[in-house]
């Protein structure tokens, strides 16, 4: 396997602009002539669908929701980051860059995130004119806020929904190209497969999920933009149906996967109250702004915490990082609150919580200041949990929220196979080993409208593709492949349920391959995947038949993947034997329990090739050096 | 933590020609923290671990914002609690031994596809008709080029805040989908952004929304009365009136 990063020569400055008066065009004639295929229609997938289609391809999308709105980006509250400096407050290109990669703890490419900071000024004057409400000033001219990593206020917002405000612009356009003919667009589609005919990718096998048939489906490029894998860990801040199925078929068609052990745990989700509970519902991080994180000192202390006097508890961010306090980034926060749980001090029925405590900022601002600043959370967080955090404390504990990890990608956005495109969240590229508040919409975009449609136009003029179609032999195989994984489900016929099976794999996940890890519980992990993947192929019950609307099918299929990638997750973690970003190994720690970069041995992107599973999964590490030319490698202190 | 007994009557449909019918499932066991799709998911798994067929309804995000989630509880689109949606809606508001009726939206234009899974492509057409503003990836000029008075800006994002779920259509008695399209009128026409296209969008999405099958409103306002968002009707009445404004 050959990893190309391709990246252009020059100045940082320079890169791009060079790039695009290098890369080859396709005339409008020929545009009409080739046909790309989009899977996902979240941010990346509805703006590379709708872009490509103004320029003239044929496109056809495919969701696996009833809607190409429905995307999970829709759920995306905070913002989007630009570096328009229209706060006069000295931002710039440099700055938003310079914040990205120090903020993915130098495990990104320069010129990537260069890049990424260099378009975000284009998304907004993109957004706007196509009647995305931002908030406003008086003046009618553009708001902004501040969000974390940075010292400039430079993100863009409409209220709390923001990617529902940005997809639906993007969903708009793809649904004016739709009008227009150029997109045919198909809802309720599952990707099931990659097709490749001559070593390049030309077509996807899908599951229709109302009659159930498998589809063929050839094109000139497929791009590939459906999102990440947070759904391994089976409780997330994710949608139920996100999932890794399309991204994994990929990887093992060929395509290498990049980081899978960067994973984000966002510190202040809802707590999980039950085992019934489906899924994790995330609390702003701004509420840590005003809000004191807490436990009682005492181990078992069932006081209600207001009865619980001042010198018996433990503000464990303030007196451990006593100058950044409760305002630590992400990845601090989250390993300490498990750390005190770990300890037996966490709260609440389950005593995995610990208190976010607004008593003393009500007392210091009043009640109304702090309803004006976090009223519809404080309102969210009373409806889920029936308590009222104007007067109790919130319960709070970190939840699974993001993946940096992904297909890796060149430059051009271009898999190590030719022809697979992926973008946004799918792909590895641009947030390292953790990535920052308001960049993940910025990236989506990014690399939607102002990447792909130009990377494929230069992919499709210089390359010979053969007139291809779906008769051809790789199309009956890879259908027939997918029809018979469905069958040996279905006819396994076990005695567990495709949830009770989730749940184990989550708790692995979760207990080891989460928040911090270590090689003895990385190891422990890898046999318990491997044991309760071949009980999972001998024990799942799956409902039904294939030939219809079977969403526990659809469910089973993406369970298999996951038993899959949490070996290759655990794998990757095991390899990288420092702490950066939100990989925190316990072995690679300072005593004060500080994460410990090895830039000398780890400055690498890995990308595994997947090679099959056999009891377990083959696969074999390359990695591509990411070298530091622009900016300084900088140790990450928050004491 | 207090458990509860349900009665459930769910509303249970092979495919769109199957007439479909009512079957009841008595659930024990429900804690009062479930949301409501949880309840669904437990039953679920009981039914499939007797070998029967789980109830299928459509769901995604589970925060409220997607859309996917729309079933009719006890004759109310999304149940009883005021500007939730049924994935929001916890089962403390329910009691012990409590009688729960589900069943999908009803309207002509929302074929069932599986008991309370409905195919609502027809909300996409109405968009696809006119619902967005002609500007090409590229072309766009700098965003603070064109001020926004705050009051223009704020309410065209109150409209825009739909989320395409269709209880607005289950609510309304001539299956009218006007608070959905009205909602989309109101937030791009609104715009100075949206002004070139405003009559021709405003006669396209009427026009697609009739078409489809969508009943017309009389002003029952049971549309925003349920609406998981708080669409207000004046939607409508803003949608009559740039519709009116574009035909003469």
């Amino acid at each position: 396997m050959k990893l190309d990063p391709k990246i252009p020569s020059g100045p940082l400055e320079e890169k791009w602009n060079r790039h695009l008066k290098d890369v080859k065009l396709v005339s409008p004639n020929n545009k009409r002539k080739y046909t790309v295929i989009v899977v996902g229609t979240g941010l990346a997938g509805a703006s590379a669908a709708a872009s490509l289609a103004e320029l003239g391809y044929n496109v056809q999308t495919f969701c696996i929701q009833d809607s190409a709105r429905r995307a999970h980006s829709i759920a995306a509250q905070g913002g989007i980051n630009a570096a328009k400096n229209y706060q006069n407050d000295g931002d710039s290109v440099w700055r938003l860059f310079y914040d990205t990669i120090k903020g993915g703890d130098y495990r990104s490419r320069e010129a990537n995130v260069y890049r990424l900071a260099e378009n975000s000024n284009h998304i907004i004057d993109q957004a706007v004119a196509q009647g995305v409400p931002f908030g406003r000033e008086y003046s009618g001219l553009l708001d902004n806020r501040s969000f974390g990593g940075a010292q400039v206020s430079r993100t863009f917002y409409s209220r709390g929904q923001t990617g529902q405000q940005l997809l639906l612009g993007a969903y708009q356009a793809m649904m004016k190209e739709v009008h227009s003919g150029k997109i045919k667009n198909y809802p309720r589609q599952e990707m099931l497969d990659l097709v490749m005919v001559d070593g390049k990718a030309r077509g996807i096998i899908t599951r229709n999920l109302v009659s159930g048939e498998i589809q063929k489906w050839y094109a000139d490029a497929v791009v590939l933009c459906t999102g990440g894998y947070g759904n391994v860990f089976y409780l997330s801040t994710n949608a139920k149906n996100s999932n890794v199925t399309a991204a994994w078929r990929c990887h093992k068609r060929g395509a290498a996967f990049a980081n899978p052990c960067f994973v984000q745990i966002h510190p202040t989700c809802i707590p999980v109250s039950g085992d019934y509970q489906s899924k994790l519902t995330l609390m702003s991080e701004s509420l840590r702004n005003d809000g004191r994180v807490w436990v009682p000192r005492k181990k078992g202390d069932k006081r209600a915490p207001n009865d619980i006097p001042e010198e018996e508890r433990y503000y464990f961010l303030e007196e451990r990082y006593p100058s950044f306090g409760n305002l630590v980034p992400r990845d601090v926060a989250s390993r300490n609150a498990k750390i005190v749980t770990d300890d037996g001090l966490g709260v609440g029925d389950t005593g995995l919580a610990v208190y976010l405590d607004f008593r003393d900022a009500i007392k210091r601002d009043s009640k109304e200041v702090i309803q004006a600043k976090y009223g519809n959370l404080f309102d969210m967080y009373e409806n889920i949990t029936d308590e009222n955090p104007y007067e109790t404390p919130m319960r709070i504990f970190p939840a699974v929220h993001y993946t940096m990890g992904g297909l890796w990608v060149d430059y051009n956005l271009m898999s190590n196979i030719p022809g697979l495109f992926v973008a946004g969240e799918a792909n590895f590229s641009d947030h390292g080993a953790n990535r920052l508040g308001a960049s993940a919409l910025m990236q989506g975009l990014s690399d939607g409208y102002f990447i792909i449609p130009y990377t494929i136009g230069d992919y499709l003029a210089d390359t010979d593709l053969s007139k291809v179609d779906t008769e051809h032999e790789a199309f009956g195989e890879a259908a027939k492949s997918s029809a018979e994984q469905l069958d040996k489900l279905l006819s396994i016929k076990g005695d567990k349920t495709i949830i009770e099976f989730h749940r184990e794999l989550g708790k692995i996940m979760w207990d080891k391959v989460g928040i911090s890890r270590s090689k003895e519980g990385l190891t422990t992990a890898i046999e318990e995947i491997r044991k309760l993947r071949d009980e999972f192929w001998t024990n799942v019950r799956v409902p039904g038949e294939a030939g219809y609307y079977n969403k526990y099918l659809e469910y089973a299929l993406r369970l298999a993947d996951y038993f899959e990638l949490a070996e290759l997750m655990a794998l990757d973690a095991i390899d990288r034997n420092e702490s950066c970003g939100c990989h925190l190994r316990d072995e690679y720690q300072s005593d004060e329990g500080e994460a410990i970069r090895n830039d000398r041995d780890y400055a690498y992107v890995s990308a595994w090739e997947y090679l099959g599973v056999n009891g377990k999964l083959e696969t074999k590490l390359h990695k591509e050096p990411l070298e530091f030319e622009f900016v300084e490698m900088k140790q990450r202190s928050y004491k | 933590m207090s458990e509860m007994t349900i009665n459930l009557k769910i509303w249970r449909q092979k495919n769109t020609s199957d007439p479909g019918r009512f079957e009841d499932y008595l659930l024990p066991g429900v804690s009062e923290h479930m949301s409501f799709l949880e309840m669904l998911d437990v039953l679920n798994e009981r039914l499939m671990k007797e070998d029967k067929d789980p109830v299928e309804f459509d769901h995604d995000c589970r925060e409220g914002i997607c859309g996917s989630c729309n079933m009719v509880i006890n004759g109310r689109a999304h149940g009883p609690k005021h500007q939730t949606a049924a994935c929001q809606l916890h089962m403390r508001n329910y009691n012990d031994g409590d009688t729960i009726v589900i069943e999908p939206p009803r309207a002509a234009a929302f074929p069932v596809i599986k008991d309370l899974v409905v195919d609502r492509s027809a909300l996409d057409r109405i968009v696809e008709a006119g619902g967005y503003i002609s500007v090409k990836t590229g072309a766009a000029p700098e965003a603070n080029l064109i001020p926004i008075p705050q009051e223009v800006s704020n309410q065209a994002f109150d409209y825009a805040t739909c989320i395409g779920c269709g209880a607005c259509v289950a609510a309304c008695p001539n299956s009218s989908a006007s608070l959905f399209t009205g909602a989309k009128l109101s937030h791009l026409n609104a715009l100075p952004q949206g002004q070139p296209e405003k009559d021709k969008r405003s006669i396209a999405m009427v026009d697609q929304m009739e078409k489809e099958g969508f009943g017309d409103c009389s002003n029952f306002a049971e549309c925003e009365a349920v609406c998981p968002v708080g669409i207000s009707i004046s939607a409508i009445a803003q949608m009559r009136r740039d519709y009116m404004k574009a035909i003469f």
